[in-house]
């Protein structure tokens, strides 16, 4: 394992890192464009270069260490990938309550209905230098969707408080009161990856597509690949931010049918957990 | 209370016209005392309300007034259980309200909230709202005989968008009504109207709540308002009784 390791990081791996500081260099030169502008992203810029820098060589040293390990071990990876992903996408679920494991269990559902799908059809292989880049794409699309559904559904809820109370004083179903709200989230998380497919060979030729041709596959293969791949994306998409939306709509409200979501709301108005 | 559920089956020559769900031979709604005891809440460690005790006796109208802050609203959700008591409880009729099911609560204690928040649609899909939540339909003749209720004939098929503040705000009132509810809580429902409509308001709200011996519950900022309307004030401040008593004498003793 440790001579794999070895093995890797010789060859072009200084080279790849020299190239890494050249595209850095770009980015800063935008940044400090920006600043001219008076949009200060400095901070923001640079710890996330440096994490992605340093998140995607640990990964590499990881899938080096365990190119050849088993499914098991593939899962695992992806299990953690999707905690991850359910931390970042909680983020944007502030003030609803349960927003981790919502978020958890919505990206699992997408990506794991969708990646063992790829399985059962044979357009994913389980070995993990192909399990681990390709479910990472599908986790990474999902936690999308579940942190544009949950940051709609919030902003939605929150700016839409009287109204939904006033259904709620006529005894209405908390589920009917945010009807409209659950569905502009839904179809929020959506529209990224729709517009996505419309623009798939038009406006950009994705990645794994370039990787494949390059690696020697058959252009017209690679890109029915990657139309499979852009679907596959859109359903996890879907699952997550429908499975996300609907946990999220019941955490919006007490056993009591009262809205405990309430944003900003006036001190006098703040929502209380029923004891 | 006559349950919904028997009176949907009765023929319409029956009904009362105005006010879906009630026999019309019965002069008034079915009777409801309104009891708090001890009732408190607190959130986010502010007490919004501390310690409230008191019995609204069915027909009455009560004021509930005091400056910015005093829990005037927090009551009158408390009541109508859009909040969650943290402390003490409310009694209808004697009956502890958690044991009755939070959505038929607030059919039976209907409320008019400051703002109308009507929903996108017509006049008439909005005053329907109510009943339709309990799997019925409110027939076009009492939809109309509410609006004519509310001093607005002819309105059903008007866009709410199209509507005036003080349009919005009866359309409100209607779709309360639609619920045929035994008690009624008025949240300031006339603080975002101008002095014109205040009085038109005011009196449609007096007249329904005097036929139909409504129990009622209304905040207000307005004095005035209260020695209009209420039979009892109950001041608050800081969250705490401060008085109770016939409209004339606390207005005057504060």
């Amino acid at each position: 394992m440790i001579a794999d390791l070895l093995n890797h990081l010789g060859g072009n791996v200084p080279v790849g890192l020299a190239q890494a500081a050249g595209a850095i260099v770009l980015c800063l030169a935008v940044i400090v464009l920006c600043r001219r502008f008076a949009v200060r992203v400095e901070r923001e810029a640079l710890v996330s270069i440096a994490r992605g820098l340093v998140q995607m060589v640990a990964v590499g040293i990881v899938l080096a260490l365990l190119l050849h390990g088993s499914l098991l071990v593939g899962v695992l990876i992806l299990l953690g990938m999707t905690i991850a992903a359910a931390a970042t996408a909680a983020r944007r679920a502030r003030n609803m309550q349960g927003a981790l494991l919502v978020c958890f269990w919505s990206i699992a559902a997408g990506s794991g209905v969708v990646i063992a799908a790829m399985i059962a059809m044979g357009t994913l292989q389980t070995n993990i230098a192909m399990l681990v880049p390709v479910g990472s794409m599908i986790i990474a699309n999902a936690m999308n969707a579940c942190a544009q559904a949950a940051e709609r559904f919030r902003a939605d809820v929150t700016a839409h408080v009287g109204q939904i109370e006033a259904g709620l004083a006529l005894g209405a179903d908390p589920a009917v009161t945010v009807a409209p709200y659950v569905q502009s989230a839904v179809y929020a998380s959506l529209l990224p990856r729709l517009d996505m497919l419309k623009s798939l060979g038009l406006v950009w030729i994705p990645g794994v597509m370039a990787g494949m041709m390059v690696s020697g596959a058959s252009p017209v293969y690679a890109g029915i690949y990657q139309f499979i791949l852009v679907v596959m994306i859109l359903t996890a998409s879907g699952i997550a931010g429908l499975v996300a939306t609907v946990l999220l709509r019941t955490h919006a409200f007490s056993s009591a049918a009262q809205l405990t979501l309430r944003g900003n709301a006036p001190a006098g108005l703040a929502a209380v957990q029923q004891t | 209370m006559a349950s919904l559920a028997m009176t949907d089956s009765l023929p319409d020559s029956t009904r009362d016209a105005a006010f879906p769900g009630r026999l019309a031979h019965h002069a008034t709604t079915d009777s409801l005392s309104l009891e708090t005891r001890h009732l408190s809440r607190t959130a986010a460690s502010k007490v919004l309300l501390d310690d409230v005790s008191v019995c609204i006796e069915p027909g009455e109208i009560l004021a509930v007034v005091g400056p910015s802050g005093a829990g005037k609203s927090t009551f009158l959700r408390l009541l109508n259980r859009l909040d969650e008591p943290t402390g003490g409880s409310v009694l209808l009729n004697g009956q502890d309200y958690r044991s009755i099911p939070p959505r038929t609560l607030r059919t039976r204690v209907g409320m008019v909230m400051q703002m109308p928040y009507l929903f996108p649609g017509t006049v008439a899909a909005n005053v329907a709202f109510g009943p339709s939540q309990r799997g019925a339909t409110l027939p076009a003749e009492q939809i109309a005989a509410l609006l004519d209720r509310v001093g607005l004939p002819e309105y059903q098929n008007r866009d709410i968008h199209t509507l005036s503040g003080g349009e919005a705000q009866r359309v409100s009132i209607a779709r309360t009504l639609a619920n045929a509810p035994d008690a009624l809580l008025l949240d300031e429902p006339t603080s975002a109207l101008d002095e014109a409509s205040i009085r038109g308001i005011e009196d449609l709200l007096l007249g329904i709540v005097h036929e139909r011996q409504m129990t009622t519950v209304i905040v207000t900022h307005n004095r005035a308002q209260a020695a209009r309307i209420a039979d009892r004030t109950m001041v608050l401040q800081a969250g705490r009784l401060a008085a109770i008593g016939p409209t004339s004498e606390v207005l005057h003793d504060c």
